[in-house]
């Protein structure tokens, strides 16, 4: 169920010289043209016994207790004092190339650089001291001499390490009188903008993309002042975590390429929020201006992104500006959709809805908020309806979505790190749910991106695997049955299918039973969703999968932003009226008889629950574009028109629950287990933003046009 | 043991120093006669003595000239013993830096982790200048290998990676044979010398960058990866080759181990100076009469040196300039600093310089000095690896500034310019290319500034003549 090609590359290697080199996982991979099921494994951590052996060192007479083996620059930072830095990145191996770190110690006849160098006990660091300030002002001046002068021009003026810190540490005049390096530009797609004279070499970018990316793709080639931070050959940088190299760039040597030259950054207004694009949940920061959301930073968050962000949620807010419905529409007598004032669509919803009679359905879409859930959930029982469905399915067999531990990552996914083994099955984490941290074998070497852990191994490609696993017959169980920490990760290849709900009813089963053998607090089960709305919606009593609609035929049909196909007019009796809510005119929208435009996750204060479960709010960054409105308000105005009083307890959906026995529950050997996105191109365009972004469309045209090129490897 | 190979070339030199400059023989004869003098080795003492393939290469003639005799008494006395006669011996590396030898070599002896450990020897010869190594390699090859098994045992190593560079073409050849000789003859490989000590020896050729001979980033090439010096801490000692504890050590010091071990650590101490000691390789290129590679002893005086070995200066002792005496790293000494300078490590310290690889690169009154070091510093420029800023780009900045020197084109303060830049560059970078970068120039600046300001001042009047 995980794709060779990409879960081979995004392996990683140990970093350290020390740890051994382990070639023969990965031979063993490339074997399997699609793998199925997919385990990492890692050696136990074991956490150092708590003692106090910390040393203490004085940071310009400040004195600091650190542990052994603190980097000079970390007991510095510890104390208060802030060195200066450029290759140096802390989720990120140290290179200790670009010198701005140097700093002196007493009794040392060099300065030493920070970021790489430990303490000693009784070190006095002096960042201050004349040595110091000399071998900055060298370092900043030898980095100045073949930088260009075109910081009017350049894109990362006003955010610039080299600018702020030229500022800070430099000289203000130059000595150099010879004419400055040029550097052909490189071309890595339609993500990322290189401006390669500006690049001082600090190989961040090339540190990111093999050691968090997975990908080997970008490297150093050339001597001396001569080198350059290119592909080798002419190739574009196929990951989609690509956008995270600008952030990295301290220069404007990487930029962002849809947003080149549309802003300052000291006009850019900014508001914190949460990525809608998968289940995650990452952290993130809208730049807008003027009503228009220009870009997408990551936000910290150590629990879920760290600091990373994938391109789709990066990269796709452009599709926010574009098929956005901008007013209400109903059907008229020749069944085209008629733009129309709020109050005559209003009415025309809620004379179908009161004249219904009960017959009434909703089904919610990936990027739904909790808020317009719980209201349309509202709304549909106090009208009778009884069927309120997500359009991603999840099995109801056993105690189906009644247990919250049965939907959710349990484990989160900051406590992946924590795994010593994960199988990963029906799901490809690479394009499902991209910055998924785990920690590498190797103390302090921090890795990203889905497949992180060493020496996996594939297991199969047919639920037959599963079947196996659960029952323990695989050769695989034992190793299975001895860790200590193991996770097992499912996704919707395996949720999604037929034959789901017994699979995935074994694989409970298989986590119950390791789960007598791991410590008590430590689960064993995790589920790894695909959109943002689904555990909310679960949360909230949604049912998933439209297979009860699609039965009941319901006379009104409210699509809550549901675009991806679940349920087709062709499902539909021909008097059924579809109502769309929503922000872009997609799938939903065209199969409608009524469209209310929603927000989009910019444009509304909202809460998701991501994969873990955990709520997170967004923040209106900006206004809805013409007469769309936030999703809850709407649904609000239609049980306004309907003359609903809300506050009266809602109807108990009783739950079908099926207490079938699942042991004697059979399966069809040969069902395959492939995740829908298993290519790179697969994986711009899985919703309505992303759909609508050029910049998306771009993704996807060059990543195809890549695919031809000689240079790629398969 | 003993050798006619040296007594050709030696009387050559001679009959030159005779006939090109009387006042130099008178000059090196009264000084054996007054004081105590190092120099003038005999051919019994001379470690190297197949230095100018005059004999079979081959372990048939090298067992004639003693090498691999009684190595497996050696390797049974075991490892204390070894170390301690090359600690007596007060061997210090030949590579440049001049590390005491046994120090280092014992560094790898701490409790084993269960990581192999591994001796790699340096032969990516290339600093300009030298060219001592090759001729081991090529002309005595054996010394080499059987160096590698002593220097291995004494660090408990399991194998030896001898890093060659690419352009030794025929080096790697040889050497290749004398491996294979060696494996056939049982002396290293399983039961290396029936001594019960297992050792592998392989060759490794480089593809011909100058920042390979550094140690770090010679490691990293071994390793299959780009030749780029590796941040220390941690130092290869702990974290080597293959991520394994990993001595490196010049070709020379190695090949010195067995003599040093056959004919004791005293005998070895008893040339040159306190902590200067033995003999060495020394490389005399350039204007001089009879340009050659000599073993002799340590704390030499330069003038004897190149006096009786290389036939004297082109155009007389008067006629010289200007010696780099360690490699194009050192910095250069002017003649009359070469008067009294002596050839070892602390002698060359006290003149500003240094000893290096003692590949004396020597410059007559014939040569334009600023256009020599303007060319050394486009080779350091070209090697440069890129990695860290101030080589990278200070060494490229020097060139550009030395380049323009050449000619005048630049103005008085500029000379003050690249000083500060070079000292910029010193003790900032990763490895100590930075250094060997920024010494000739400060060399330069320091006994030649007037030459640069002559040189802009010339080109100014020039310039102001044409205008009018």
């Amino acid at each position: 169920m995980l794709q060779a090609g990409s879960a081979v590359r995004g392996l990683c290697k140990a970093i350290r010289p020390s740890a051994p080199i382990v070639k023969a996982a990965d031979k063993a991979m490339a074997a399997h043209a699609l793998p199925a099921t997919l385990v990492l494994s890692r050696s136990q951590s074991n956490k150092p016994v708590v003692a106090d052996n910390r040393v203490e060192v004085f940071v310009d007479d400040i004195p600091v207790m650190v542990e052994p083996g603190t980097t000079v620059l970390q007991a510095a930072a510890m104390a208060g004092v802030e060195i200066p830095r450029f290759c140096y990145h802390e989720r990120l191996s140290v290179a200790g190339n670009c010198r701005m770190c140097l700093v002196e110690v007493e009794k040392a006849a060099k300065p030493v650089a920070a970021c790489a160098m430990p303490v000693m006990k009784g070190w006095r660091i002096k960042t201050n001291s004349e040595m110091t300030r000399k071998a900055r002002e060298g370092v900043m001046e030898f980095l100045l001499i073949n930088h260009p002068l075109d910081c009017p021009i350049c894109d990362q003026g006003g955010e610039c390490d080299l600018q702020d810190q030229s500022m800070a540490f430099g000289s203000d005049r130059t000595r150099f009188l010879d004419p400055k390096r040029a550097v052909e530009d490189k071309n890595l797609g339609p993500l990322v903008k290189t401006i390669m004279t500006r690049c001082i070499h600090c190989t961040r970018c090339v540190r990111f993309a093999s050691e968090v990316a997975g990908v080997e793709d970008l490297g150093t080639t050339g001597r001396g002042n001569s080198m350059e931070i290119g592909t080798y050959v002419e190739k574009m940088l196929l990951s989609e975590l690509s956008g995270n190299v600008i952030d990295l760039c301290p220069v404007g040597a990487l930029t962002s390429k849809p947003y080149s030259f549309s802003a300052r950054p000291w006009e850019l207004r900014r508001t914190d929020s949460i990525d809608v694009f998968d289940a995650l949940g990452s952290n993130i920061t809208v730049n807008h201006r003027t009503g228009e959301v220009l870009r997408i930073l990551p936000k910290t968050n150590e629990d879920i992104n760290e600091e990373w962000l994938a391109d789709k949620a990066r990269f796709a807010c452009d599709g926010l500006k574009r098929q956005r419905l901008v007013a209400p529409m109903v059907k008229d007598s020749k069944g085209d959709l008629r733009p129309c004032e709020w109050e005559d669509a209003l009415i025309v919803a809620a004379t179908a809805l009161q004249e219904a009679n009960g017959s009434v359905a909703a089904v919610a879409g990936g990027q739904a908020d909790a808020e317009a859930l719980t209201a349309l959930r509202d709304l549909v029982y106090r009208l009778g309806g009884q069927h309120v469905c997500t359009e991603e399915v999840f099995p109801d067999n056993g105690s189906g979505t009644d247990l919250r531990s049965n939907y959710l990552l349990n484990s989160s996914i900051a406590g992946m790190e924590e795994a010593d083994l994960v199988v990963f099955i029906g799901t490809n984490p690479r394009y499902v749910v991209l910055v998924l941290p785990c920690m590498s074998p190797t103390p302090g070497a921090w890795c990203w991106c889905c497949l992180v852990c060493h020496q996996p191994q594939h297991l199969g490609d047919s639920s037959a695997t599963v079947e196996q696993l659960c029952a323990g017959t695989h050769a695989f169980s034992s190793k299975l049955a001895a860790a200590k920490r193991p996770m097992i990760i499912v996704g919707q290849a395996l949720l999604g299918q037929s034959q789901g709900g017994v699979l995935y009813a074994k694989i409970c089963q298989l986590a119950n039973k390791l789960r007598g053998s791991v410590e008590p607090s430590w689960r064993v089960l995790n589920v790894l969703h695909r959109v943002a709305s689904q555990v909310a919606a679960l949360d909230l009593g949604y049912k998933a999968g439209v297979a009860a609609v699609r039965q009941q035929k319901p006379k009104v049909l409210f699509l809550l932003g549901a675009d991806e196909g679940a349920i087709t007019r062709s499902d539909l009796p021909a008097d059924t009226t579809v109502i769309y809510q929503g922000s872009h005119g997609d799938a939903g929208a065209a199969m409608a008889d009524i469209v209310l435009p929603g927000a989009t996750y910019t444009e509304k204060t909202a809460t998701y629950v991501n994969t873990e479960g955990r709520a997170q709010t967004t923040l209106a960054a900006i206004t809805p574009p013409g007469y769309a409105r936030e999703d809850w308000k709407i649904i609000r105005a239609i049980s306004e028109v309907l003359l609903c009083v809300f506050n009266v307890v809602a109807h108990e959906e009783p739950m079908n629950v099926m207490l079938q026995s699942v042991g004697a529950a059979r399966v069809d050997g040969s069902a395959v287990l492939r995740p829908a996105l298993l290519q790179l191109e697969d994986y711009y365009m899985t919703d309505v933003v992303s759909r609508a972004s050029p910049t998306m469309a771009k993704c996807i045209a060059a990543v195809k046009k890549e695919k031809s090129n000689r240079y790629h490897s398969k | 043991m003993t050798t006619l190979s040296r007594i050709l070339p030696s009387a050559r030199g001679l009959l030159h120093k005779v006939s090109v400059n009387n006042v130099a023989v008178t000059a090196v004869a009264v000084r054996h006669n007054t004081t105590k003098t190092y120099g003038n080795l005999s051919d019994e003492d001379r470690i190297f003595t197949n230095l100018y393939g005059r004999h079979e290469w081959r372990l048939k003639g090298a067992l004639a000239r003693g090498d691999w005799y009684k190595t497996k008494e050696i390797l049974l006395k075991g490892v204390d013993w070894i170390l301690n006669e090359v600690k007596t011996s007060g061997l210090r590396g030949r590579g440049g830096a001049g590390f005491p030898t046994g120090m280092k070599w014992s560094f790898m002896n701490k409790p084993s982790d269960g990581r192999p450990k591994y001796l790699v020897v340096n032969a990516d010869e290339g600093e300009p200048g030298t060219c001592k190594d090759r001729e081991i390699m090529r002309h005595d090859p054996h010394k080499l290998v059987e160096g590698c098994l002593v220097a291995g045992r004494a660090m408990g190593a399991r194998a030896a990676y001898i890093y060659i560079r690419g352009e030794f073409y025929n080096e790697a050849s040889n050497m290749q044979v004398a491996i294979n000789e060696a494996y056939k003859a049982g002396l290293i490989g399983k039961n290396a010398c029936g001594s019960g000590y297992d050792f592998d020896v392989f060759m490794h050729r480089g593809a011909g960058a100058y920042i390979c001979g550094e140690e770090t980033a010679l490691i990293e090439s071994l390793e299959g990866k780009q030749g780029k010096p590796r941040l220390k801490p941690p130092f290869p000692a702990d974290v080597g080759v293959f991520g394994c504890p990993t001595t490196v050590a010049n070709v020379e010091t190695v090949a010195v181990a067995p003599t040093i071990c056959r004919r004791g650590g005293a005998w070895f101490a008893s040339f040159g100076r306190t902590r200067n000691s033995g003999t060495k390789l020394f490389n005399i290129s350039g204007h001089v009469n009879n340009p050659c590679t000599v073993e002799e002893e340590m704390s030499v005086p330069l003038r004897e040196l190149i006096e009786r070995h290389a036939g004297g200066i082109v155009g007389g002792w008067d006629n010289l300039l200007a010696v780099i005496p360690g490699g194009s790293s050192t910095p250069l000494i002017p003649k009359n600093v070469c008067e009294e300078a002596i050839m070892d490590f602390d002698g060359l310290v006290a003149v500003q310089s240094g000893l290096g690889t003692a590949a004396l690169i020597v410059m007559n009154k014939q040569t334009d000095v600023i256009k020599a070091i303007a060319r050394l510093m486009e080779f350091y420029k070209h090697e440069s690896c890129g990695q860290c800023t101030p080589c990278r780009e200070g060494v490229g900045w020097m060139y550009k500034i030395l380049t323009r020197f050449v000619k005048g084109d630049a103005q008085p303060d500029e000379i003050d310019a690249l000083w500060e830049v070079s000292k910029q560059v010193e003790g900032h970078t990763i490895c100590a290319l930075g250094d060997g970068a920024a010494w000739p120039a400060q060399g330069l600046i320091r006994h030649f500034r007037p030459v640069i300001e002559q040189r802009i001042a010339d080109r100014d009047a020039a310039k102001a003549a044409a205008a009018n």
